[in-house]
């Protein structure tokens, strides 16, 4: 499935790298928990959003972060996104309900 | 005080990039002292005394009716209104900023009328802070450091780059969640650059990582000095203190000395080390007191390993 495939399910916030792949997901709050367990092109379903979690997202190679419960996002956040080529969705569900959306898009 | 006046000879680009920038709501005070409409100047004035300030806003249900200056006071202390509640006395011709505005709207503000001070409004007129030239002072010079800070960590000492062979060291401040990952993210693009397998990749990526934000984290700033051979990739983060009191416990996964604010952002979670320890080949720690902290990674280039 490609980032694209997200866009009606989640709120667009960036989309710098459209055709990238998701192929998992990985829901935790942790870096550290994602820095050592997520795996490539799976997308971050988190609450953290600050800029840090892009860097912890493109250094394993992660192809998207979704920002649950409708969290406000810093401008310095989307930035990075931009550059580091991670597609940015948000919505206004839990990391549950995230999770469980993803899923259903991956088995669609 | 004297403030940075935008247009009067030529303030430094990297202040007038600050002050368009910032926000007003980054720099005013927000822990407000205020009065009531219904206090009496002579209150106010002991607040004044107390609290070192010379301007009290009279504020209701967030919602700002009027501010009472040490001029007002002097006026009362002549009139004989002293008194008097402050809703007979205080100025309500005020000029208030927008929380969103950017700084150097503001410091025109400041320029354009004579008030030592200026309340902030929300968008939905709620008082959230106050501005003082002061607060520009103190911002400007915090925001200037961290700049320095920045500027130092991007001199990167660069003595060797070809194929692949690197030699860097990079300087990680403390508390710079700002450039946090900037030393992995560059080690992980020249492999990346170099065709290096993603896997190996992502365990050099991991441990440099791990060990730049436990040096943004817990220390109180380091270097990390990263040297990449054909055969390996080695990663020293070499920290100036305080010291780890129990290695063996900082090891152990879960275990953290982190706080709670460090904790709110996703770090701290006791797996810093560990994860650093699983991704290496070669993997050593040292620590005291008074030499700070030691941590040598070594990861092979052609060798693969389990949790990669």
């Amino acid at each position: 499935m490609k980032c694209t495939d997200l866009t009606g399910e989640f709120e667009v916030l960036i989309l710098p790298a459209p055709e990238s792949e998701v192929s998992g997901g990985y829901t935790s709050d942790l870096l550290s928990d994602v820095m050592a367990h997520a795996r490539q092109n799976d997308a971050l379903i988190t609450i953290q959003s600050h800029k840090n979690t892009v860097a912890v997202a493109a250094l394993v190679g992660m192809s998207a972060i979704i920002l649950c419960n409708s969290r406000p996002v810093p401008d310095d956040m989307a930035e990075a996104a931009a550059q580091e080529d991670i597609n940015l969705f948000r919505t206004p569900d839990n990391q549950f309900e995230t999770s469980c959306r993803l899923r259903r898009l991956l088995d669609a | 005080m004297d403030i940075v006046a935008l247009g009067s000879g030529n303030p430094p680009l990297l202040i007038l990039e600050l002050l368009i920038r910032l926000k007003v709501r980054e720099v005013m005070s927000t822990h407000l002292i205020t009065a009531t409409r219904r206090d009496t100047l002579r209150r106010i004035q002991n607040i004044m005394k107390e609290m070192r300030i010379t301007g009290v806003p009279i504020v209701e249900h967030r919602r700002l009716f009027g501010l009472v200056s040490i001029d007002d006071i002097i006026n009362a202390l002549e009139n004989g209104t002293i008194e008097e509640p402050a809703e007979k006395h205080m100025s309500t011709h005020m000029v208030v900023l927008d929380e969103n505005m950017p700084l150097s709207l503001a410091i025109s503000y400041f320029r354009k009328f004579s008030f030592g001070r200026f309340p902030v409004l929300n968008k939905d007129n709620e008082i959230t802070g106050i501005l003082t030239s002061r607060d520009i002072n103190v911002a400007l010079l915090h925001e200037l450091t961290l700049e320095l800070d920045r500027m130092e960590t991007r001199t990167v000492t660069d003595l060797k780059t070809d194929d692949l062979h690197m030699f860097k060291v990079y300087h990680v401040g403390k508390y710079d969640f700002e450039n946090a990952g900037k030393a992995s993210t560059d080690i992980k693009r020249f492999l990346k650059n170099r065709g290096v397998a993603a896997s190996i990749i992502r365990r050099v990526a991991v441990a440099a990582y791990e060990l730049e934000m436990n040096q943004v984290v817990h220390s109180d700033g380091g270097t990390i000095t990263c040297r990449i051979e054909p055969a390996y990739t080695e990663i020293i983060a070499q920290d100036t203190g305080p010291g780890i009191d129990n290695v063996d416990e900082a090891m152990k996964e879960g275990i953290t000395t982190a706080n709670e604010w460090i904790q709110s952002m996703g770090f701290g979670a006791g797996m810093g080390l560990p994860n650093a320890k699983r991704v290496a080949n070669e993997f050593h720690i040292e620590s005291s007191r008074e030499e700070g902290t030691k941590v040598r990674v070594l990861i092979r280039l052609n060798e693969q390993k389990e949790g990669g």
